[in-house]
């Protein structure tokens, strides 16, 4: 399975574990069984329609999915996918 | 063969400028750090159109020669800490920063001869490590993931490794820090408005700020309102402001020369920040967004009364401090 790497302001969600293990073939499945494993993380990341909130950002192995296929981008087992407010620096 | 002399028209003074010459500006100066501080005070008249009957007021702290707000503490706890004897020949200055603060302790230290070395996350923009360095300062990364707590933490780890190498300023904890706004910012603000503030309002960072400014300001007119604005969650895209409740509270921080405090969600920050670029010509950072986004809404609230009002909050930086990659820049360090 993937691994999700969780930020800090996030890990009260988790239990204060950094980082969880996800199924998901694609960025939207994983966040969608994010939230079925940990309720109420999803809409701190994404908004009301779905779209990752503008001041996160969403890295699939390095890549930040905005420059990849956003939600759809695939995600293999043993990919580290992490989350990261944008709040230390720019984009 | 001639050439009829050509008519050297200087053309009319710009409006204003007849007395803008008339007007005290010292703008001789022997050092960079003699222009930190003494800002202008700018009218948001467009935004007024929101809420009749109250003025909005800007403090341009872009104009600080380091391009930000920070200039002011980062100057006064360099003074103090070399007037103190805390920074002396073999010490290089040590901190945590996530950026603006970095920059205007590299410009101090640049102009004064202080060694400079920063920890801040690995993922601030590359134009933020670019610009410390090119100062001659010294760059050390935190992980990404932990964010300026992370920083914090970092940097205490390195001075208690070799205590005798460094001198830690702390911003979060230095007293410094507030004083350049009781000193500086606050009297500023009260001779430019003529002491006709009516409310105070500006995000918290360090809370040197809004903690500085506030104690001067209600010991020099106890009717002045003074509110920090806060993101309204921890994960936040506010950059450079603080969420308490889930932060290391910065010892400086002290709620009781606070009259109320604002939640923030990030979206009406960034909204408030293009409405700026767009509208006012202010191209600036997202946290004098929020910073006007929250002067918008006391002077909504005030309007809404039939009240009259002066609101003063402060624009921290400009907005090309936090240009995003290119797309071809996709590579880039995180």
């Amino acid at each position: 399975m993937p691994t999700v790497r969780i930020p800090t302001p996030l890990r009260k969600f988790t239990q204060g574990k950094e980082e969880v293990s996800i199924a998901g073939a694609n960025v939207r499945e994983l966040l969608a069984n994010l939230e079925v494993a940990y309720p109420g993380i999803k809409e701190r990341i994404c908004d009301d329609a779905g779209a990752v909130r503008r001041f996160v950002n969403v890295f699939v192995a390095d890549e930040d999915i905005r420059f990849l296929e956003n939600l759809d981008t695939a995600v293999r087992d043993g990919d580290e996918v992490s989350i990261v407010p944008a709040i230390a620096g720019g984009r | 063969m001639s050439t009829a002399p050509r008519a050297i028209d200087p053309g009319p003074l710009p409006a204003g400028e007849a007395l803008a010459q008339h007007l005290p500006r010292p703008r001789r100066v022997d050092s960079v750090i003699e222009l930190v501080g003494n800002t202008p005070l700018l009218r948001l008249r467009g935004l007024e159109a929101d809420c009749p009957g109250v003025e909005l007021w800007a403090k341009c702290e872009f104009a600080n020669p380091g391009g930000s707000v920070k200039d002011r503490a980062a100057l006064r706890i360099i003074q103090d800490a070399l007037a103190r004897g805390d920074l002396h020949d073999g010490v290089r200055l040590i901190d945590s920063t996530s950026g603006n603060t970095g920059i205007a302790y590299s410009m101090v230290g640049a102009a004064l001869g202080v060694p400079i070395t920063l920890v801040m996350p690995e993922n601030v923009s590359a134009p933020r490590k670019q610009i410390t360095r090119a100062y001659g300062t010294e760059l050390i990364f935190s992980d990404p993931m932990e964010g300026s707590d992370g920083a914090i933490v970092k940097a205490r780890e390195i001075v208690e490794a070799e205590p005798e190498r460094w001198y830690y300023p702390n911003q979060y904890a230095n007293d410094s820090n507030w004083q350049a706004h009781y000193h500086g910012t606050a009297p500023e603000i009260f001779a430019q408005t003529e002491g006709r503030i009516t409310h105070f309002v500006t995000g918290i960072g360090t809370s040197g700020t809004v903690v500085g400014t506030s104690r001067r300001l209600h010991e020099l007119s106890p009717s002045v309102r003074c509110i920090a604005i806060q993101p309204d969650d921890a994960m936040h895209g506010l950059e450079g402001l603080k969420h308490i409740p889930s932060s290391l509270v910065p010892p400086i921080y002290d709620a009781a020369v606070l009259d109320d405090t604002l939640w923030m969600p990030t979206d009406e920050g960034w909204d408030v920040a293009e409405r700026l670029a767009k509208h006012e010509a202010l191209f600036v950072g997202h946290s004098s967004g929020a910073n006007v986004a929250g002067a918008l809404r006391i002077g909504r609230a005030l309007a809404a009364q039939g009240r009259r009002g002066c609101v003063v909050t402060v624009l921290c930086d400009r907005g090309d401090r936090y240009f995003v990659p290119l797309k071809w820049e996709r590579h880039y360090v995180w």
